[in-house]
């Protein structure tokens, strides 16, 4: 068809379709892995990979939109691709490419869901995430969103003959539609009583402040549950532990970022004048989020529950970072904002990379071990050497050392909020500051929750026999991962010529990131705030780090070189260690555990030096729940309990309640 | 005021049929009669719809008198009769309210029907607004019923009377509904009857019985 591939939006249309078609072809032979399980998953990366290059062609395009002649009767479904949905589009295509391939070698047979049904899921899930990024009216959206969200809920109940996995699925499919609630409440008030629910006539329509509060905060509570913002985030550390590997780098990695998305689109294009307090609120509420989701982070002992708190803890950055940019665009710092969000946007590409490359280095270390639990765990690294270096790099990104990409994007973040003193607001600029002191804690604690997680299961002596003859990963998983690890170290040595494009979907929005365009120096350096600011040059880091340690080895080599010992490591000049000496998680997460006391609920089990068979126990749970969502199950337990005398189990009775209603209701009418 | 069209008249004489159909259902207690009351009302259903086709010249009229007919008069009453064989079921057992006291609870729904469709006629514009409060009593009759029985079976007939009102109540107030939703409630009861036929079977193996009242102890808790 000419005139398809000329405009991007249609071609991205065109690639969504064509992930559902390679779903669907799952179904052809639905019980061949190497169909339906490998070649059809290696497909879907080709997709993903031309969604991310034409969304990086397109992101300085103009905005263009289109309606689709289908949808339901009279309510046609109107797309529009603009910078913003283009660059969700590219973290969406390029986090996919990494985690397809890996997943092409990934999947077993004989476990759980039949692959062709699974390949179904997969790609539907993809395309429907990116439709979720180019709907323009507030039905197509929710249809897509509800998508999403059934077919992540299937993905995540994979291997659902296990009672907890359906109990995991169950809680996220309930938060996400108590979620999905409020983005339908949000779009209802934001149409402003034009009754259109095109995006556009919501662009348009002038809401009065209170109302323009209330869609935002509907907005801001519908998509944070998604999101995975305290306190409704519960879902994260059952759902992921439950699904399988590249599954939970999808939802971490990607699906995360379409609530991110809805936020950003709601408030800085639907809303259009953001307040300056509804950034307190979302900064508050994020910050809180990124502390507590790293504490929690700490104290795990199952390593996917460990990164999907540090999930929590990233999706919190983010938030802080639009909150931080809500405020400054409300008082009129128009530069800052834009500093913020760029910082946002970066932080969003980071996570899909490092968080997804994280959770697939757990899904191969779980296929050669069978084992999630730290404490089984240790010495991984001689025998997936593979998974474990490539781990490093995600490791070190998502601690935030530079010269990686997770450094760039919480730079960028505290650059803008070393200038919120700014802020000619009383108290506000006095509180801003010490936001920027919990977000250095947030940071600090992911370093060492990092430590933590590689340390355990790549360092030291395995705990277990078992672990001695684990296998790497297969090719195809080695280059999921390698892809995604490539992304980290680009983005981390790129930034300046990645920030240009982030301030072009900026200024998109309304935001006037003129400012920013002067960001890069020149190609190699990075500039926080141009004229005052400090630099950042990420290569000639690299390269001072590197010269640093060749000159360390070398120095070693010239001078030491008679003198080498070798010996175990981490023995710590004992004459014999063994696996057991080593430090657990538990006892790795020992000190946060204290220090954090009243964020935990503690269950301890001592033993007293009489004991035969000393037994210790510590169950460590999330408060939440005691002062939150047990007291609401109770309220609904009771309110049910009232309705269900209702319940006669009569027929005649039901009957009974039809007629007299419609009885009622006509007398009324009369 | 001189006396209206002879057409005229024969539908609303169709349409008092059709309530007093009603009022002798709910007095039967046979149920294979029931079934026949049941086609006959379907009869008078389609006479009456052919006749406001003939007078108002709207073809697809004729098309739902058709529908009607095939599935009313004809396949739904041999399903039925076929159901009541196999199952053996002919007669209800003794209803919920007596009989005489159901026929008074139905002549103060008919005459609640009436004030209720009277403001309703008179912003109609067809000429066959005044049968609209017979429609309503209709429904309305056939949900008392579908309230008074224990067997599954009159309640499914009840169920069918009641659809017949509904057409009747949509037909005289707005000359039918529009095809497509006609196509789609003939579609809709056609699922239900064949659904509720599988029902009865899976009622009367668990139960030995298509009495209602063991359906209540399937009630959840306690």
């Amino acid at each position: 068809m000419p005139g398809l591939l000329d405009s991007p939006l249609s071609f991205s249309l065109l690639l969504l379709l064509a992930w559902l078609a390679i779903g669907l072809a799952g179904l052809v032979r639905p019980r061949s892995l190497e169909f339906a399980g490998r070649q059809l998953f290696i497909g879907g990366a080709l997709v993903g990979l031309l969604l991310a290059i034409t969304a990086v062609f397109s992101i300085a395009g103009p905005a263009e939109s289109m309606v689709l002649p289908f949808g339901l009767p009279d309510l046609p479904m109107h797309v529009r691709r603009d910078a913003l949905s283009s660059v969700f589009l590219f973290l969406l295509g390029s986090a996919s490419v990494g985690i397809s391939l890996f997943a092409a070698g990934y999947f077993r047979s004989g476990e759980g869901t039949l692959p062709g049904v699974l390949c179904l899921q997969y790609h539907l899930f993809l395309a429907s995430m990116g439709f979720v990024l180019l709907a323009d009216d507030a039905y197509a959206f929710m249809v897509a969103w509800e998508t999403m969200a059934l077919s992540s809920y299937f993905l995540v109940t994979t291997q659902h003959r296990i009672p907890e996995i359906r109990r995991a699925g169950f809680l996220y499919l309930l938060i996400a539609h108590v979620g999905a609630l409020g983005i339908l409440l949000a779009f209802g008030v934001l149409q402003g009583g034009s009754w259109q629910f095109t995006f556009d006539a919501m662009r348009a329509a002038t809401l009065p402040p209170e109302w323009a509060s209330a869609a935002f905060l509907l907005a801001l509570f519908g998509f944070g549950a998604k999101a995975g913002l305290v306190p409704l985030h519960v879902w994260l550390p059952e759902a992921h532990p439950a699904a399988p590997s590249p599954v939970s780098a999808l939802m971490s990695g990607v699906m995360l970022k379409t609530a991110l998305y809805g936020v950003l689109r709601v408030t800085f294009d639907l809303i259009g004048e953001p307040v300056w307090w509804w950034g307190m609120v979302a900064l508050g509420i994020g910050l809180f989020t990124a502390i507590y989701g790293v504490i929690f982070a700490a104290v795990q002992s199952d390593m996917k529950r460990l990164l999907a708190y540090s999930s929590i803890e990233n999706i919190g950055i983010a938030f802080t970072g639009v909150g931080l940019s809500i405020v400054f665009f409300g008082v009129g710092m128009n530069a800052l904002a834009a500093l913020a969000l760029v910082a946002v946007l970066y932080h969003a590409l980071n996570h899909a990379f490092m968080k997804s490359l994280l959770f697939l280095g757990t899904g191969a270390v779980l296929h050669a071990t069978g084992e999630r639990n730290l404490g089984h765990l240790g010495g991984l690294i001689h025998r997936m050497p593979w998974v474990a270096w490539l781990t490093l790099v995600g490791v070190l990104a998502i601690a935030g050392l530079p010269p990686l990409n997770g450094f760039v994007s919480e730079w960028l973040l505290l650059q803008a909020f070393l200038y919120a003193h700014e802020v000619p607001k009383p108290f506000v600029n006095m509180l801003l500051p010490l936001g920027a002191a919990l977000l250095v804690l947030a940071a600090a604690l992911a370093g060492y929750v990092m430590v933590k997680f590689f340390g355990i299961i790549f360092l030291g002596q395995p705990r277990e026999q078992a672990l001695r003859d684990a296998h790497d990963a297969g090719w195809l998983e080695r280059l999921g991962l390698l892809w995604l690890a490539g992304g980290c170290v680009a983005l981390g040595l790129l930034p300046a010529q990645m920030v240009p494009m982030l301030a072009a979907v900026v200024d998109a929005l309304g935001v006037n990131a003129s400012g920013i365009r002067a960001l890069r120096d020149s190609w190699w350096m990075l500039t926080s705030m141009p004229g005052r600011g400090v630099s950042y040059a990420p290569l000639a880091f690299l390269l001072a780090v590197a010269a640093a340690m060749l000159a360390t080895v070398l120095i070693g080599r010239i001078f030491y070189r008679r003198r080498t010992r070798f010996a175990d490591p981490w023995d710590c000049g004992y004459a014999r260690t063994d696996a057991r000496m080593q430090d657990t998680a538990e006892g790795f997460g020992q000190p946060i555990r204290h220090l954090f006391q009243p964020f935990f609920a503690m269950e301890r089990e001592l033993p007293t030096p009489f004991d035969a068979a000393p037994r210790y126990r510590v169950v460590v749970t999330d408060r939440l729940w005691r002062l939150l969502y047990l007291p609401i199950e109770r309220i609904v337990q009771r309110i049910a309990a009232a309705v269900s005398g209702l319940q006669q189990g009569r027929i005649a009775t039901y009957l009974l309640y039809s007629f007299v209603t419609l009885i009622v209701l006509l007398a009324l009418v009369l | 005021m001189s006396a209206p069209p002879l057409d005229l008249q024969i539908i609303n004489a169709l349409a008092a049929l059709l309530l007093l159909l009603s009022f002798a259902m709910l007095s039967q207690r046979r149920i294979v009669s029931l079934v026949n009351l049941l086609a006959l009302q379907g009869l008078m259903l389609t006479a009456a719809t052919v006749l406001l086709a003939w007078r108002t010249g709207e073809t697809h009229l004729y098309l739902s008198a058709l529908l009607t007919f095939a599935l009313k008069v004809v396949f739904l009453p041999w399903m039925l009769h076929r159901l009541i064989r196999r199952l053996e079921v002919y007669w209800d057992t003794e209803p919920l309210i007596n009989i005489p006291g159901t026929m008074l609870i139905g002549v103060l729904i008919v005459v609640f029907a009436f004030g209720l469709a009277q403001p309703i006629a008179e912003l109609a514009s067809t000429a066959t607004r005044s049968a609209l409060g017979i429609a309503v009593a209709v429904i309305l009759l056939a949900f008392l019923m579908m309230i008074t029985r224990t067997k599954a079976m009159s309640q499914v007939i009840g169920f069918l009377s009641m659809e017949n009102g509904l057409f009747f109540g949509a037909m005289s107030a707005t000359h039918g509904m529009p095809m497509i939703v006609e196509l789609g409630i003939a579609l809709d009861i056609l699922v239900a009857m064949l659904v509720l036929g599988v029902f009865f079977f899976q009622i009367r193996e668990q139960f030995d019985s298509l009495d209602l009242h063991h359906l209540e102890t399937l009630k959840e808790g306690d």
